[in-house]
């Protein structure tokens, strides 16, 4: 499955989404920067509730798929516009962290 | 010493929202030079976690990439506080990051040990007062 396809299936709303091609496989929680640099996968589903433009570059080095910001939380404009230049997805939604979980596990992701 | 390409970069103190900057240069210049992902994916992190560690702790620093034909070395050098003791600093979650940067994201102590794990060899030199030099290397 895409990131635009998980997107859409989920219903998350897309914030930056330079590389909606991307394959998503297995998916990583967490707020902690170096706890994701050290536990996520290349091409997993970030789920958190940080906000900050660290995030990008965190997103981009650690290579997930994209990052999805849980529980209504929300990003700058400089945050979505460095996304987009440095082809890292970012989607947000109202949900928990736990929600899209298990909703990414029914969906075998 | 059959040195095939070098990157340098100066790594500002004043900015860690930014931070990461150098590290973001160096993947897309490894990429150029047609290095494997997997190998990509250890140096950036490796990298980028001690490109922090130099804003954070060090009030930043200079950062060499060196590519040998066998292997990608990680020079960090900076005149910050030095470690006291390293081999605490390198326990997972032994940190003495500000609230500030806390409220970020940063200081789960784990960038010290992430640098070790996506390396295959690591060497910290680190003199109070005067500052500190992280080499790291990455076999290809
Ligand atoms: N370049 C440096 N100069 C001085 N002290 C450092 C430097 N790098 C690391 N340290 C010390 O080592 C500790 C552990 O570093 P480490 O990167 O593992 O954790 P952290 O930076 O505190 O948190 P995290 O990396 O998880 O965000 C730091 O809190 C700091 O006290
Ligand atoms: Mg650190």
């Amino acid at each position: 499955m895409t990131v635009s396809e998980m997107a859409q299936k989920l219903a998350l709303t897309p914030v930056a989404m330079p590389d909606g091609d991307r394959e998503v496989e297995g998916a990583y929680i967490g707020d902690l920067l170096s706890w994701v640099m050290g536990r996520a996968q290349s091409g997993n589903v970030w789920i958190t509730i940080m906000s900050n433009l660290n995030i990008v570059a965190v997103a981009s080095l650690a290579d997930v798929a994209c990052i999805v910001l849980a529980e209504g939380v929300t990003v700058d404009e400089t945050v979505a516009r460095t996304a987009a230049d440095k082809d890292v997805n970012i989607l947000s939604t109202s949900k928990t962290a736990y929600e899209v979980a298990a909703e990414l596990a029914k969906l075998d992701v | 010493m059959n040195e095939a390409v070098r990157f340098h970069f100066v790594v500002d103190g004043e900015d860690f929202t930014s931070a990461g900057q150098a590290s973001v240069q160096v993947k897309k210049n490894l990429r150029k030079l047609g290095i494997s992902p997997e190998i990509i994916r250890k140096i950036s992190i490796a990298m980028y976690e001690g490109e922090i560690n130099m804003v954070i702790h060090a009030d930043g620093g200079e950062a060499d990439v060196l590519v040998y034909e066998d292997r990608i070395e990680i020079i960090l050098t900076d005149r910050g506080p030095g470690i006291a003791n390293i081999d605490l600093a390198m326990q997972e979650g032994f940190s003495t990051a500000p609230d500030n940067v806390r409220s970020l994201g940063f200081g789960a102590g784990m960038g010290l040990p992430n640098m070790k794990r996506y390396t295959d060899d690591m060497k910290i030199e680190s003199t109070l007062g005067e500052g500190t030099t992280i080499t790291m290397t990455v076999k290809l």
